[in-house]
């Protein structure tokens, strides 16, 4: 192996110089968390930068359930868990089918409404807060888990329509004559032709809506006020109202709470990738 | 249309409608019935209700004379202006070096997406104990390399502002940089190689290759960009809670502030404040992507 020359070791350095800031910036918020996760209590308010005797017991208090913070831990992780999927499921169904009829039954006015939930994709979440809150009340779905979910859909299923209508256009429309030919009806060629091949696009617009309502905490916390309804990020934003808060407990549980998505989010990478960053912003 | 040719009765039998349409058209019609409905529901009538609401002129005049409201304004502007564009910046410039093939850096970009992929409570609370002036693992820092008492990161309006907008390119950052990703690597690879037997600079490759085929995509991201990041309550809500003495508030925060007060009209004519700076931008947007 021959050496590398002068040049190509100033090209590596000068490589690391950007790469070591962007690994530590990237990692500071996530490190501190780890670090109060596995401190005891006097280490965590010591700001050591590793904690002198490293334990595991905060995991216990929390999976225990041993603090007044956490008494309804398992039922707020079961909330988020159930409303994700949910909005996942919901999403899916709802976006895949509006997708299949404007791009390919070409329904009438399907511009029109592709444009408007192009529009609702444009409008800033935290605008549209105040409002789906006193709809919610008018609905009579405050504080059910259905007012998040529904509004989680409504939030996710404009740029699921546009990236799965994106999706869709490039498959050939030889396909549904084809299947039009052999006497398929339109749910047939739905069912049997368009879902398995749009699989990629589906499993990437799935997680997307998981995520994003996973991860949620404005709506959840708008929409959601009982102790066993909410999601667990209202309940980690419930510590801050008391001075005393258990911040090492607060920690491990959103470490805990940040392990699944980020777990979803790299077996599904490829997917994610592919999938959403084309759809964003490329016409 | 061949679809069309298949057209029969059986399936909206006795509505006039079926006598117009054919079978696929009352399919696309049902099928694209679930979201009209979320949109007329979730949309529609929030909307409307909130236009509804915020109709009184006595509520722009309370905005007018509420100094809170004028300084999330401002903030807002500063947290558009300086912190878009500074993100944007920095993500145009770690795209060109995440696309270098290097295997560290492949597993660089790996970890670099994290702050996207997981939720922004538990990060943005983790920095806001980090920054505590005397429990703080940034102050505490401070004090035993220098001895000094560090800043009171939080409590200065300007420098929690900062401090939001940093939360705020913290978590985005990742998401803006794959996105110019995947406008670089569509360049092709052909140009750099005539520009390298031409001896071109790094410079110069940059600014007659590079920028000429992604400033659309950068202006793009930039706006869209924009647009989220008026909605964007978490970094200042969650770091700042819009302190001290409510002086980071940003439009998206200082909704739910009125909301929490009672003060359902001025949160609502705050929003529709926001509306002339919105609206172009959206209209922009949809000129760009629906063609």
């Amino acid at each position: 192996m021959k050496l590398p020359t002068l040049r190509e070791a100033g090209t590596e350095a000068r490589l690391l110089l950007i790469g070591i800031p962007v690994f530590i910036w990237t990692m500071i918020p996530i490190y501190h968390m780890f670090v109060f996760a596995i401190s005891p209590k006097e280490d965590a308010f010591s700001g050591k930068l590793w904690p002198s005797h490293p334990t595991l017991h905060n995991f216990e208090i929390v999976f225990f359930q041993q603090h007044y913070f956490l008494r309804d831990f398992w039922v707020q992780l079961g909330n988020s868990t159930i409303i994700a999927a949910s909005v996942g499921a919901l999403t899916l169904l709802i976006a895949t089918a509006a997708a299949f009829s404007i791009s390919r039954l070409r329904v009438p006015g399907g511009r029109i409404v592709l444009n408007l939930a192009l529009f609702t994709y444009f409008i800033p979440a935290a605008f549209l807060a105040v409002p789906m809150y006193r709809t919610m009340g008018n609905y009579g779905l405050l504080n059910t888990s259905w007012a998040l979910i529904l509004a989680m859909v409504t939030i996710a299923s404009p740029y699921a329509i546009w990236v799965l209508k994106q999706a869709s256009d490039k498959l050939p429309v030889e396909l549904d004559e084809a299947a039009v030919m052999d006497g398929a009806t339109s749910l047939q060629i739905f069912r049997l032709v368009y879902v398995p091949l749009m699989m990629p696009s589906l499993v990437a617009i799935g997680t997307y809506a998981v995520l994003l309502a996973w991860n949620e905490y404005l709506y959840a916390f708008l929409l959601l006020s009982n102790d066993r309804d909410i999601t667990l990020p209202v309940a980690l934003g419930n510590f801050l109202a008391a001075d005393d808060s258990p911040w090492e407990l607060l920690m491990t549980t959103g470490f805990i709470y940040a392990l699944p998505p980020a777990a979803i989010y790299y077996a599904f990478r490829r997917y994610m990738v592919g999938g959403l960053t084309a759809g964003a912003v490329k016409s | 249309m061949a679809i069309t040719i298949s057209a029969s009765q059986d399936a909206a039998a006795g509505t006039p409608l079926s006598a117009r349409l054919s079978t696929p058209q009352v399919w696309g019609i049902l099928m694209i019935v679930p979201y009209l409905l979320v949109f007329l529901a979730f949309v529609v009538y929030p909307v409307g209700y909130g236009f509804w609401l915020a109709r009184q002129p006595s509520s722009y005049v309370a905005l007018y004379h509420d100094p809170i409201f004028a300084r999330a304004a401002v903030n807002t502007l500063i947290f558009l202006v300086i912190g878009i564009n500074v993100k944007m910046l920095i993500a145009l410039f770690l795209s060109g070096f995440f696309v270098q093939s290097r295997s560290w850096i492949k597993w660089l970009s790996v970890i670099f997406i994290l702050p996207w992929a997981v939720p922004s409570i538990p990060t943005i609370l983790s920095v806001r104990f980090m920054l505590n002036p005397e429990w703080g693992m940034v102050n505490q820092l401070i004090f035993k390399l220098t001895g000094d008492d560090g800043p009171n990161w939080l409590n200065d309006p300007s420098v929690a502002l900062a401090m939001a907008i940093g939360v705020h390119i913290w978590k985005s950052l990742p998401f803006w940089t794959l996105i110019l990703m995947t406008g670089r690597l569509a360049i092709s690879q052909d140009l750099f190689e005539a520009a390298d037997v031409d001896g071109a600079s790094w410079w110069q490759k940059f600014r007659y290759i590079t920028w000429p085929s992604m400033q659309a995509l950068y202006l793009t991201c930039t706006l869209l960009s924009m647009i989220w990041t008026l909605g964007d309550f978490n970094s200042v809500y969650l770091l700042t809670g819009g302190g001290p003495a409510d002086l980071t508030h940003v439009l998206a925060t200082l909704g739910i502030r009125y909301l929490r007060l009672d003060q359902l009209n001025l949160a609502m004519a705050s929003i529709v404040c926001a509306l002339p700076l919105v609206l172009p931008l959206v209209y922009f947007m949809m000129k760009r992507l629906s063609r």
